[in-house]
C-alpha cells in the first residue's frame, strides 16, 4: 500500500513531512494548492500572522548556503507564528565534524517541531526523516528545502500554484521546462508535479550535454532546438544556469548558451500570445534570460515569490496539523 | 430533540427585524462566517439595505483546536472589503453553541484593525456554551443533546433550511469549535 511505503505520509494518509513531489497523489498536490489560497490573503492584512504554529520552534537547517529560500521559509514560518531559528551549518558544527543525524538528535533534544533541510546531497532530508522516526521523533516534520539534484519540493509546488492562478486548469497545458536540466532539482520537482496534475504536453528544452539521460521515462519531449520547443507553449519554465555546479566543459561559454537557449522576445513569440514566463531565481540575465523578457508583461516572477510564501506556510500548517 | 425544526427562512426575516432598530445602514459592516453565516449575513445585507459590502471569514486559521485536528479541509479565504479600524461590525452565523468559532472569528478581525464596536447576530443558540459569548441578536432558542449538529443548508434556489446531523463521534467537552454547524459542521 502506498501510504505504507511513502515516508511523507502518516498512517491516517496525511502529509507528515514533505521530502519529494515524487509519489504524492494528485489529491494531496491539489490539497496543498487550495490551502495555499487563503494563506495568500493572511499577507496582505494589517496584522500578517495568523496563530497556527505559535510556540513551535522552526529550525532552518541549511547545509548548503541559500539566502533566498531560507527567508522565505522563515517568512512564512513567521506569518504562521512560530519560533524560527536559521542554522547555516556549513559554517559550524558539520566542520567541526559532527554528522548529520547527530546534528538532528541534538536539535531534537532541543525540543524541535519542525526541521527546513537544505543540503548538497540528495537524501539528505529523507535520511533525518527517517531518523527521527526511528528515534522516537516522529512528532517532528521535515520539509525538504532542496537536496542535491534531487528534489525541491515547495519550489515545484509554488510553480504549481502560479500556473494554477493563471491558467486556471492543468488538463489542457503545453508547458516547456528549459534551460540546466541536468543539475537542476527544480526540475525534477517541476515535472513530477506537472505529470501528477495531468498536463498532457511537458517537454524539456536543453542542450545534450545538459540533460540528464533517460530524462524521457519521466513523460517530457525533448528538444535540443528552443525555437521548435517553445512553439505554441502556455507556460515557458525557465531555469537557473548553475555553474557552479559544472566541472569540466559542459558549455562552450555562457554568450554561446544566452545565443542558443536564453529566453529573448523573439524567441518567446513562438509560444501563445498570453504565455506567462516563470523563473525560480536568482536569474542570471543575459544568460539564461534577456532583461526585456525577464521584466516585460508576460513574466510572472516576482509573483511566484509572493505565493512562494503562501505555499510555504500552508505545507507547515499542513505537517504541523497532520495528527 | 424539537418535534419540528425552526424555519431558517422565517428566522432570517425574525432576525432583520431585531437588527432593524439598531443599525445604522451607512455604518454597520455585516461579516459572515463560512459557511452558513455568510449566506445569513447575504439575506440580512438585503433586508437591512446596508450600504457597506457584507465581509466573509473563514476562521479555521484561529482555531483552538488546530493542534488536535489539523487544518480544516477547504478552507476559504477571507475577504473583508472595508476598513475594520473604528468599523461597527456584526458579525454573522447560522448557530451559537460553544462559542468557540466567535472567540475565533473576534481573534481574526483584530488583526485587520480595531473595530469601535462587535456585535454577534445568529439564527438559532443552541445552547451548550463553554465560551462567555452570548448573541446580541438571536430571534430562536432550542436545546440539542451534544451527538447532533443543526447544520444550515442552501437550496439552488437560496431557500435557507435546517436539518438535524449526526456527528461522526460526540465532542468531548472543549474539544472542538463546533457551532460552525454548516455544511461539514467545522469538523475535518
Amino acid at each position: 500500500m502506498r501510504d505504507k511505503q511513502n515516508p511523507q505520509l502518516n498512517r491516517n494518509g496525511e502529509l507528515t513531512h514533505l521530502l519529494s513531489i515524487e509519489g504524492l497523489p494528485r489529491e494531496i498536490l491539489t490539497r496543498i494548492l487550495d490551502t495555499a489560497a487563503p494563506f495568500s490573503e493572511v499577507s496582505e492584512r494589517e496584522v500578517k500572522k495568523v496563530p497556527l504554529l505559535r510556540g513551535k520552534s522552526v529550525f532552518n537547517l541549511f547545509f548548503e548556503n541559500s539566502t533566498r529560500t531560507r527567508t522565505t521559509f522563515e517568512i512564512a514560518a513567521k506569518r504562521l507564528s512560530a519560533d524560527v531559528i536559521n542554522l547555516n551549518i556549513n559554517t559550524s558544527s558539520a566542520n567541526k565534524g559532527e554528522t548529520l543525524l547527530d546534528t538532528a538528535d541534538n536539535l531534537a533534544a532541543m525540543q524541535a517541531d519542525m526541521f527546513i533541510v537544505r543540503h548538497a546531497s540528495s537524501g539528505a532530508p529523507h535520511l533525518i526523516a527517517q531518523h527521527l522516526g526511528v528515534a522516537g521523533h516522529d512528532h517532528i516534520h521535515v520539509i525538504n528545502a532542496g537536496d542535491g539534484r534531487h528534489a525541491h519540493p515547495t519550489q515545484g509546488l509554488l510553480d504549481m500554484y502560479t500556473i494554477r492562478h493563471y491558467k486556471k486548469n492543468f488538463t489542457q497545458l503545453s508547458v516547456a521546462i528549459v534551460g540546466d536540466v541536468l543539475h537542476s532539482r527544480v526540475a525534477r520537482s517541476q515535472i513530477h508535479a506537472l505529470t501528477t496534475l495531468g498536463v498532457p504536453d511537458l517537454r524539456v528544452i536543453a542542450p545534450k550535454t545538459l540533460l540528464p539521460t533517460g530524462i524521457e521515462r519521466l513523460g517530457v519531449k525533448v528538444f535540443n532546438d528552443m525555437r521548435e520547443g517553445l512553439r505554441g507553449v502556455d507556460v515557458v519554465m525557465m531555469l537557473r544556469l548553475q555553474s557552479e555546479r559544472m566541472q569540466g566543459a559542459l558549455l562552450p561559454s555562457t554568450q554561446e548558451f544566452f545565443k542558443s537557449y536564453g529566453l529573448t522576445p523573439d524567441k518567446l513569440a513562438l509560444a501563445k500570445p498570453d504565455a506567462i514566463v516563470m523563473h525560480p531565481g536568482p536569474m542570471n540575465r543575459g544568460v539564461e534570460i534577456d532583461s526585456a523578457v525577464a521584466d516585460g508583461g508576460q513574466a510572472v516572477i516576482l509573483p511566484q515569490v509572493t505565493f512562494g510564501i503562501a505555499v510555504r506556510m500552508a505545507v507547515m500548517a499542513m505537517l504541523a496539523g497532520s495528527t | 430533540m424539537p418535534k419540528s425544526l425552526p424555519d431558517a427562512e422565517k428566522l432570517c426575516t425574525d432576525l432583520a427585524d431585531a437588527m432593524r432598530a439598531h443599525v445604522d445602514p451607512a455604518k454597520t459592516a455585516l461579516v459572515g462566517i463560512h459557511t452558513g453565516g455568510v449566506w445569513v449575513a447575504e439575506k440580512l445585507h438585503a433586508a437591512l439595505g446596508l450600504k457597506i459590502p457584507a465581509g466573509s471569514m473563514d476562521v479555521s486559521f484561529y482555531r483552538d483546536d488546530y493542534h488536535q485536528r489539523g487544518l480544516h479541509n477547504n478552507a476559504k479565504t477571507s475577504q473583508i472589503p472595508f476598513e475594520v479600524e473604528g468599523a461597527h461590525i456584526v458579525i454573522v452565523d447560522d448557530v451559537l453553541f460553544t462559542g468557540r468559532t466567535i472567540r475565533a472569528a473576534m481573534n481574526e478581525l483584530f488583526d485587520y484593525g480595531r473595530p469601535a464596536r462587535i456585535g454577534l447576530a445568529v439564527l438559532a443558540d443552541r445552547s451548550g456554551r463553554e465560551l462567555p459569548v452570548a448573541a446580541t441578536f438571536c430571534p430562536h432558542s432550542l436545546s440539542l443533546p451534544d451527538t447532533q449538529m443543526l447544520a444550515l443548508e442552501r437550496a439552488g434556489d437560496g431557500k435557507l433550511s435546517f436539518r438535524l446531523v449526526d456527528r461522526d463521534k460526540p465532542a468531548e467537552p472543549g474539544e472542538a469549535i463546533a457551532d460552525t454547524e454548516s455544511g461539514d459542521g467545522g469538523r475535518k
